[in-house]
């Protein structure tokens, strides 16, 4: 299981505000360590939000997004007290699920 | 045309009076244009500032049981009681009548790993400033302890002798010239409106910019991609002055601490914060 993620979920009239921190290190695999030997590339490939069982954000993160990841998207639909759970895939097969409540 | 003369010699000292006045007050607004969009664009960051992460993380590792003694760090006495992690921050450095010292909280957490836990001081100490290869255990313990003073003023005391002199000590310190470079920290820190390329510099002795300071530390640090501590702050500056390699957690760099610390008493405490 990877590192735990901040999830923060807000409504203003229909529409949710989610707000996640992501920790995670996002080695692009370019980078060459204090030896010359190359860091090999670990970062997070797809990352997906659900509210209810309806995917409400899904995406293809890659080697440009940077170390501990911040990601805010909005959605309608959702209300106070709803749950919504954020679900990270990483290069090296690791994977993190976390849930946040809107508030 | 004598009362002209007149009028155009007060227009004129006038004039120089106000130029004088623009001239002084120059220096005290120590922003230029470049800085202040970048003072905008740290706005902008705030919202999702890494550091949370490493305070989650410390509130674990703070209720974790650890050492040979596997016990957690919740009846650590930070100085206001056993476990009391609320206020702490902002009262450290201070005297501590177990060990007789003064302590600033790295020390003080070193402490508590080695009696409450039963850690070693070698593993009490191990890995003080985290990697991506190597994950510090004190960094987010830091995070978190700092976080619950957020909000709160400075109150750090001198009022008991060995904190005065710790706050003396940090003071000679803070102008003693050293070094390859006859660098002291004064060098850089006793002047408003210094920067070095487009990092403000503080001025540890004007209150507003020391209260500024030191209420942002701890801090995720962008171009660190870590959490940073005071500890790792001051080793920073004395591998910048090219001195020597402080120790971690030694009697001088808690007199610095102290001193920067005093220097910021009434400042509300702003951290973990995040910068470059």
């Amino acid at each position: 299981m990877g590192n735990p993620m901040r999830i923060r979920a807000g409504v203003a009239g229909d529409t949710v505000e989610v707000k996640i921190l992501m920790r995670h290190d996002m080695e692009t695999g370019q980078r060459k360590d204090p030896t010359g030997a190359v860091i090999p590339a670990h970062y997070i490939k797809t990352i997906v939000a659900k509210h209810k069982d309806k995917v409400v954000f899904d995406a293809n993160f890659g080697p440009s997004v940077s170390k501990d990841p911040f990601l805010s998207f909005k959605f309608k639909g959702g209300a106070a007290g709803d749950k919504v759970t954020v679900t990270w895939v990483d290069t090296s097969g690791d994977t993190r699920t976390d849930e946040g409540t809107v508030s | 045309m004598k009362t002209n003369e007149g009028d155009d010699m007060i227009k004129n000292r006038f004039g120089v009076v106000g130029a004088t006045l623009l001239c002084v007050l120059a220096p005290a607004m120590a922003q230029t244009s470049a800085t202040d969009e970048i003072a905008k664009y740290r706005q902008m960051l705030a919202d999702g500032n890494p550091a949370e992460l490493w305070e989650m993380r410390g509130e674990e590792l703070w209720k974790t049981q650890a050492g040979s003694k596997k016990v957690s760090l919740e009846q650590c006495d930070l100085g206001k009681g056993a476990g009391v992690v609320k206020g702490a921050y902002v009262e450290l450095p201070r005297f501590f009548k177990d060990t007789g010292k003064v302590m600033d909280l790295e020390q003080r957490l070193v402490y508590c790993r080695m009696t409450l836990q039963g850690l070693s001081r070698e593993d009490a100490v191990k890995t003080p400033f985290g990697s991506t290869a190597k994950q510090s255990t004190i960094e987010p313990l830091v995070a978190y302890i700092a976080s619950e003073s957020r909000g709160m003023k400075m109150a750090v005391s001198t009022a008991h002798p060995l904190e005065k002199r710790a706050y003396e000590a940090g003071k000679q310190m803070f102008f003693y010239r050293g070094g390859s470079h006859d660098f002291a920290c004064a060098t850089c820190h006793s002047a408003d409106g210094q920067r070095i390329r487009l990092q403000e510099l503080p001025n540890i002795l004007n209150k507003a910019n020391a209260q500024a300071a030191y209420t942002t530390w701890p801090a995720y640090r962008v171009s660190q991609g870590e959490v940073r501590t005071m500890q790792h702050r001051l080793n920073d500056c004395f591998r910048q002055q090219r001195f020597p390699d402080p120790m971690y957690a030694s009697e001088a760099l808690t007199a610095v601490t102290m001193f920067l610390a005093k220097n910021a008493e009434g400042g509300v405490y702003a951290g973990p914060a995040l910068k470059r």
